[in-house]
């Protein structure tokens, strides 16, 4: 994090700087302003005044002027580091393996991966916060504090002393109070939230199944207890919020009353503090108390960008600092096109997810020779697709060896030899064209239409209203399921890879229309090696081989009419699949 | 002295921390803005405001006694004073405080209230995860509009009043050039704040963009990488990050200039008054004492109007979510398409004690006559006058592409879903008679996405049935095929399931669901898509669990697999709302009875 920051110090303490002149400025002019008009009833001389005069109005413009430029540089220096810190975490995100540690598709995709994700920006807008919410005002505030008490010990040292130790109490005893009783509050008010959290999502996602089981009022009862609880915490936070507010008005009054108490005591006389220096002191006082105030909110806000801070650095410290991926090899087989396929060799390869009790793959050994298509069938939570997730570099081995085309599989699949339709394969905010060519950038209309044909998105596409042309939402709404799964296959087609990996391709599709999609994947001629996991035998008849899982390890491989003419899991699955069609 | 005229202006303005996403604020949709405060404000009681109307008072009361004291005690020397400047300031304090506590507690207690109404309404389909976000962390950032803008509305109506009328007794020349300038601030905040709206507006969608493109890449990391594409995007993210702090700071240097101009209005004004006081105190036409007191008091009359403007465009986000939840209560939010707009849909009809019929037990005969039901703002009716006649006992399956009204038919079976025209007649008595709860009490539901809840896995079996023994869940989890994978997870029949159900698959749900169905029995079953993303060995599995739960009721089961098709009497075909295939046609897939497995 203090990496993306250090590139813009110098904008920052321009920002700082202008911040805290600023503050200086308006504690210039209230203190000249003082002296201007207490003087002036001393009745002397016009021009005695004069350069008071120009003083207030000087400051008083310049105050405007630097608090302009604080805000247009502290911004400017904030942004950039946004930028620099968008950049490093999308660069983390993108060479980490998996950040999210479970197995795939174990919490059936609710939607709380979109949870995370918007977590992770505001951690990273956070950055921000941190800059211009904390930082800039807690220099100003420091700067203008030290000037105050400083002034003020140059009219009278005593009053020097008390301004300093309102100062201590406003500016450091009360924010760090409050922080250390507000982070109580907080954890609090956050458990709290994470309960309702929790209960409300079953009351409104279970709203049918409750109703149909008479258990809504339960449930709602749970529920608004869990909000009677987080309003409990808040009110607590309340209070705490007003305790401060309330302290830095005392403090503020205190101090300025104590100080001018010190500048009415004989000994300030002797020193020859008048009704002058007393109104210097006094507002002084009252300006640099109020100058350090905004460091409880900066506290305040502090512990709360703070856990952000923290998750921010240990992401990017989880990864690897910010490599560029390696260089496509000469000729970038981006723009190659369809090419030979690779061979695929896995050796001895356990993987157990964290939390799992069995391994999701148990010692696999697999050899797939380049250009073969393998089928790989077996019951849910069989390993299938995490056999899919270690090939393309997704999921790294607990154990083994995984080669891809001889070189150890990767994420980016060594140069991008494995691409896949993986199960969270995301569909861009941009034309349905381009979501295809992400995959190939230089691909024509003919090659684009050819995918979409193959893998059935053709007729989707043709009646869209504006063809390859149509926007397709954030995280690809306006995309029925099906669709969604046509447009993400078409794109694995698209850039036809060495090694093309495939969970499910025809999952949301009809039983026909997946079928003849599956036939024509395992049977078009040219191209690579093609590995699928299907739950449909019926199109497997065209795959080169067939490997069947269960428990994590390989039971059975062999082509689909061998399979079916011995005994075994093979033929199991498929007279299963014929009683029941 | 409104205060909200300028608000805008203003905003960009003092508010200036508030960065991008302040300004893109600032910018979108202020029209609609305006009726969200208004209802927001709506929801504080009177006497809140009142107090706060009060305090504000005392607020101004006291900031012009303490500046009495305080110019008195300088001028005189005089430490006599002192005493009430301290007991001043601690009043001060105590107002801030009941101000803070008060505002804060509404905050809360607003928050409360639209939780519950928030919770007593959920959204059709998938939205539920967006109302969850609304629910905790969105509706918190209505906390500004209470904390803040509200006292600060109170306390630039009240305070500047206060302290000119002091002025005025102490100096009414002074007072008056006061009194000419502070409409200034409104005034000058309100066409610099048109000027900038109208820039920050045109900004917005730029903004709004660049922003999420953040978010899109960062969802789409694993796709870019799985392409190769990463390096290239990563250039991509800093170019566009770099674009968006070009655009912030376009209009940011916009929207900070109506504060540098506001601060100037200010301390020019403060200059017309300071000069003639200066000059009368060195004719000696005036006291020391005055000319400190209107010194001390003049920036106390633009300083509420000026943070009005920055506590406005704090509570700007406030009102977004606001706008949000209300549109939820309203019942015109985004997720709401799936046809509860009459009230009646996805809530549990109210019971009517009294009025409702009572139905024979045993399984019963249903019949549909002439069933149309349409959602608001959808085009096509999502059921057009079907009729359909599923005898004591029967076993009906319902097949058809998606979206052809099958999941509808379901729930105007189960009473969620009120027929738009047409009836439904439950042992010849029409279902809107029937008592909602004592109906469901008799149907058995397996929906096509069971939702499973943040409890055990024994709790969520008996949902129906609290009180059911262990026994009992157990066989309903064994004929359910269910309970051998739920012994293996950690915990067994205890296992606490995560948030939404996290720790089983989406197939082994379903079997938690018919395990469910089992336990609280009921003659009726209505079976949604069951067997749908399973593969053979777990559909074959859920099949014959299924065949055993349908046995002696009557059953209405949707599926577009084959495999159940077997455990029915009877298929029936919906396609765009309408049964498409005749009795005679659908005989022909009729199978002669219990499963062959």
């Amino acid at each position: 994090m203090r990496g993306a920051v250090r590139p813009h110090a110098a904008r920052l303490v321009v920002a700082a700087v202008a911040a805290a002149a600023a503050e200086l400025c308006g504690l210039g002019l209230v203190a000249a302003a003082a002296w201007l008009i207490a003087r002036a009833s001393q009745r002397p001389e016009l021009a005695a005044l004069s350069v008071a005069v120009v003083a207030v109005r000087g400051f008083a413009l310049a105050k405007g002027a630097l608090r302009y430029a604080e805000r247009l540089a502290g911004h400017d220096a904030a942004l950039r580091a946004l930028a620099e810190l968008r950049g490093r975490v999308f660069d983390a995100l993108a060479a980490s393996p998996r950040h999210s540690s479970t197995a795939p598709g174990a919490d059936g995709g609710r939607g709380r991966d979109g949870e995370a994700l918007t977590r992770l920006v505001s951690d990273v807008d956070a950055v921000q916060d941190l800059l211009l919410r904390c930082a800039l005002p807690a220099v100003a505030a420091a700067v203008c504090g030290a000037a105050g008490a400083v002034v003020c010990w140059a009219v009278l040292p005593v009053a020097g002393a008390v301004l300093a130790g309102g100062l201590v109490v406003a500016g450091v005893v009360v924010p760090v109070a409050a922080a250390v009783l507000g982070g109580r509050a907080s954890r609090r008010a956050v458990s709290a939230r994470d309960a309702l959290a929790v209960r409300a999502l079953d009351v409104l996602e279970g709203a049918r199944d409750l109703a149909m089981f008479g258990a809504a009022g339960r449930f709602a009862g749970a529920a608004r207890e869990a909000a009677a609880r987080l309003e409990r915490a808040e009110r607590a936070a309340a209070r705490l919020g007003a305790a401060v507010a309330a302290a830095g008005y005392a403090v503020q009054g205190v101090t300025a009353a104590l100080v001018v108490w010190a500048a009415t005591r004989p000994a300030a006389a002797a020193r020859g503090v008048d009704e002058v220096g007393a109104a210097v002191l006094a507002l002084t006082a009252l300006v640099a108390v109020e100058a350090v105030l905004p460091l409880g909110e900066a506290a305040r806000r502090l512990r709360e960008v703070r856990p952000a801070a923290r998750r921010t650095g240990a992401l990017l410290r989880t990864s690897p600092p910010a490599t560029p991926p390696p260089p496509a090899p000469a000729g970038g087989d981006a723009e190659d096109g369809p090419v030979g396929g690779a061979a695929v060799e896995l050796r001895g390869v356990t993987l157990t997810y964290p939390g799992g009790t069995a391994p999701a793959l148990d010692g696999v050994d697999l050899r797939v020779e380049p250009g073969r298509r393998v089928a790989v069938v077996g019951a849910s939570g069989a390993g299938k697709s995490t056999l899919l997730a270690v090939l393309s570099g997704e999921a790294a081995a607990s154990s083994g060896t995984v080669r891809v085309g001889g070189r150890p599989a990767s994420p980016g699949g060594a140069g991008g030899t494995v691409r896949g339709l993986a199960q969270d394969a995301h569909v861009f905010a941009a034309t349905v064209g381009a979501n295809l060519r992400l995959a190939r950038p230089d691909a024509g209309d003919a090659e684009l239409r050819e995918a979409a044909e193959r893998a059935g998105l053709w007729p989707v596409v043709r009646d869209l209203p504006e063809g390859w042309d149509t926007p397709v939402g954030a995280g690809g709404r306006g995309l029925s399921g099906g669709q969604r799964q046509r447009l993400l296959l078409a794109r694995a087609l698209l850039a036809a890879p060495p090694v093309l990996v495939l969970d499910e391709p025809a999952e949301a599709l009809d039983p026909v229309m997946a079928d003849r999609v599956v036939a024509d994947l395992l049977a078009a001629p040219g191209g690579g090696t093609v590995l699928l996991v299907t739950h449909r035998l019926a199109a497997l008849e065209a795959a080169d081989e067939v490997l069947v899982m269960d428990r994590g390890r390989i039971v059975q491989r062999g082509r689909h009419a061998a399979l079916l003419a011995a005994p075994g899991a093979y033929r199991d699955l498929w007279d299963a699949e014929l009683l029941t069609t | 002295m409104t205060g909200r005229g300028d608000g805008g202006a203003v905003s960009g303005a003092a508010g200036g921390m508030g960065g991008a996403g302040a300004v893109a604020g600032a910018g979108a949709g202020r029209g609609g803005a305006r009726a969200v405060e208004r209802r927001l404000r709506g929801l504080v009681p009177r006497r809140v405001v009142g107090a706060l109307a009060v305090a504000a008072a005392g607020q101004g009361v006291l900031l012009v006694v303490q500046a009495d004291l305080l110019a008195g005690a300088v001028a005189a020397l005089d430490a006599g004073l002192l005493v009430w400047l301290v007991a001043a300031a601690a009043g001060r304090a105590a107002l801030a405080w009941a101000v803070a506590w008060l505002a804060g507690g509404t905050a809360a207690r607003v928050k409360a209230d639209l939780r519950a109404a928030l919770l007593a309404r959920p959204p059709g389909g998938a939205g539920a995860g967006g109302r969850v976000t609304l629910l905790t962390r969105g509706l918190d950032a209505v906390d500004p509009f209470f904390t803040g803008y509200l006292p600060q509305l109170l306390a630039a109506c009240v305070v500047p009043v206060v302290v000119l009328a002091r002025l005025a007794a102490a100096d009414w020349a002074s007072a008056l050039v006061v009194a000419v300038t502070v409409p200034l601030v409104p005034v000058f905040g309100a066409l610099v704040g048109a000027r900038t709206a109208a820039l920050t507006a045109r900004q917005w969608g730029l903004l709004h963009r660049l922003g999420g493109h953040f978010r899109d890449v960062l969802a789409g990391a694993a796709t870019l990488r799985a392409f190769g594409r990463a390096g290239h995007q990563s250039g991509v993210v800093r170019e566009l990050a770099g674009e968006h702090r070009r655009a912030t700071v376009r209009a940011l240097r916009v929207a900070f200039l109506s504060s540098l101009v506001l601060e100037w209005v200010c301390a020019l004004s403060v200059a017309l008054v300071a000069v003639p006081v200066g000059l009368r105190l060195l004719d000696g036409e005036m006291a020391l004492r005055t000319g400190l007191l209107v010194l001390l008091l003049t920036p106390e009359v633009y300083l509420p109007l000026r943070a009005l403007g920055a506590r406005f465009h704090a509570s700007a986000e406030g009102v977004a979510a606001a706008r949000e939840a209300f549109a939820a209560l309203d019942g015109d939010g985004d997720g709401d398409g799936d046809g509860d707009g009459d009230g009646d849909g996805d809530v549990p009809a109210p019971v009517r004690p009294g009025v409702a019929a009572t139905a024979p037990e045993g399984a019963p005969e249903i019949v549909l006559e002439e069933v149309t039901v349409r959602y608001p703002g959808a085009d096509a009716a999502a059921l057009e006058g079907v009729s359909l006649r599923v005898a004591a006992g029967e076993r009906l399956a319902v097949t058809g592409p998606s979206g052809a009204g099958k999941s509808t038919l379901l729930l105007v079976l189960a009473g969620l879903v009120a027929p738009t025209s047409g009836r439904v007649l439950v042992d010849g008595v029409d279902l809107a008679e029937l008592d909602a709860a004592a109906w469901r009490a008799r149907v058995g539901w397996v929906p096509q996405r069971p939702h499973l809840f943040a409890a055990s896995v024994a709790d969520n079996l008996r949902l129906g049935d609290p009180g059911a023994p262990m026994g009992r869940v157990r066989a309903a989890a064994r004929a359910a095929c269910a309970e051998e994978f739920v012994e293996a997870l950690p915990g067994g029949f205890a296992a606490v399931l995560g948030e939404g159900g996290a720790g089983v698959s989406a197939g082994q749900a379903q079997r938690l669901a018919l395990a469910r169905a089992f336990l609280s029995g009921g003659p009726v079953m209505l079976l949604d898509e069951p067997t749908a993303r399973l593969d053979l060995a777990s559909e074959r599995a859920l099949v014959e669990a299924a065949a055993r739960l349908l046995e002696g009721r009557t059953a209405v089961l949707v599926a577009h697999r084959p495999a159940l098709l077997r455990a029915v009497d009877r298929v029936v075909r919906l396609e765009s709302g309408r049964i498409t295939s005749s009795p005679a046609s659908a005989a022909s897939a009729r199978v002669s009875g219990g499963v062959g497995v």
